[in-house]
């Protein structure tokens, strides 16, 4: 990892990065539409449907809530399927570790309150090119989150009636932003090595184990290529 | 089993939003508590590209022959320019083409 300077947040910093990933956001918001319009097959209420999410704001975990909502909710498997599809999260959470602990306490939770994929893929990008970007994080999870609401709102108002998104490709947005941000930063032969081990082991998971346990699988074994292949320092 | 009639209903949501609370929150937290030896540092650098490899795992296998193709442009548009919004629109391009020529 390149030289670490503190991240320094104003509000021209949260601008940028509001309007660096309000492009891919359009995605977010197709993918709130469909969830909007999905929840009223659902037999949750309306106000139900924005309040998850406005404070979940997790769209997979969000689309599986809906298949197991009823007048009874199975409580603890609901909880444990939604942990299992975010633990993602956590690995994203402590990539960035390195350099939020640097920030005070408070101001390295919340900044992390609306972390999500896209925000988080640019906020590592930025910082593996040595770039001090904390706007980013939180400007770009400002304009996910809006866009998140805006497309569930509109779903929901809307019902069906709309253009299937996934002729105009929109289904493929997030891959295709999730490739370009593994491409754009430097290679080497420990990364190339760590990606493969992965990318196999991810698939493997995705075969053959429970579901959601892909991509921790995937990234441990992709670390594990980091604890018997040292960095070597940068200087 | 727990109902979602009145507050019940506020009451899981609640709870999903403490889950995912966690999830935010969790992954730095729980590093905070490691020694950021030199391998801890290296385990979280080789593991952090990792996660976006995983998570496009399934996105390309599930993805119909249109979304793969997508994808490829997108690689090439990387490997040729590295910038991110041109390798995107032309993935997102080349898919929606190619369905509108009947290719999935």
């Amino acid at each position: 990892m390149p030289d670490i300077t503190a991240p320094q947040l104003t509000a021209a910093d949260i601008r940028r990065g509001f309007w660096r990933i309000l492009p891919i956001s359009l995605f977010v918001f197709v993918f709130g539409l469909a969830f909007g319009v999905a929840a009223l097959q659902s037999s949750m209420t309306n106000i139900d449907v924005m309040l998850m999410s406005i404070t979940v704001f997790a769209g997979t975990v969000q689309f599986a809530v809906l298949d197991m909502w009823g007048t009874q909710v199975p409580i603890l498997p609901l909880l444990l399927t939604a942990l299992a599809i975010n633990s993602r999260m956590l690995l994203m959470g402590a990539s960035l570790y390195p350099w939020l602990r640097l920030l005070p306490v408070r101001r390295r939770y919340a900044s992390l309150i609306i972390l999500s994929d896209a925000n988080w893929a640019m906020t590592l990008n930025d910082l593996q090119q040595g770039r001090n970007n904390l706007g980013t994080l939180v400007g770009g999870g400002i304009a996910l989150w809006t866009c998140w609401q805006a497309g569930t709102l509109t779903g929901l108002l809307l019902g069906s009636g709309i253009t299937d998104p996934k002729s105009i490709g929109l289904d493929m947005v997030m891959g295709c932003f999730m490739l370009s941000m593994v491409m754009v930063g430097k290679r080497n032969l420990r990364k190339s090595l760590a990606w493969c081990l992965s990318a196999i082991a991810a698939y493997a998971a995705y075969r053959w184990l429970p579901p959601n346990t892909h991509v921790i699988v995937g990234a441990v074994a992709g670390g594990a290529v980091g604890i018997f292949w040292l960095e070597t320092p940068s200087q | 089993m727990m109902s979602t009639d009145g507050f019940g209903a506020y009451l899981v949501i609640a709870l999903m939003a403490l889950v995912m609370l966690f999830t935010r929150f969790g992954g730095v937290f729980i590093t905070g508590l490691l020694p950021l030896r030199p391998r801890v540092m290296s385990f979280i650098d080789a593991m952090s590209g990792s996660v976006l490899v995983a998570v496009l795992v399934p996105i390309a296998v599930e993805a119909d022959m249109a979304g793969r193709l997508g994808m490829l442009a997108t690689a090439g548009v990387m490997l040729l320019t590295a910038r991110p919004m041109a390798g995107v629109s032309l993935g997102i391009l080349v898919t929606a083409l190619l369905r509108l020529g009947g290719i999935s």
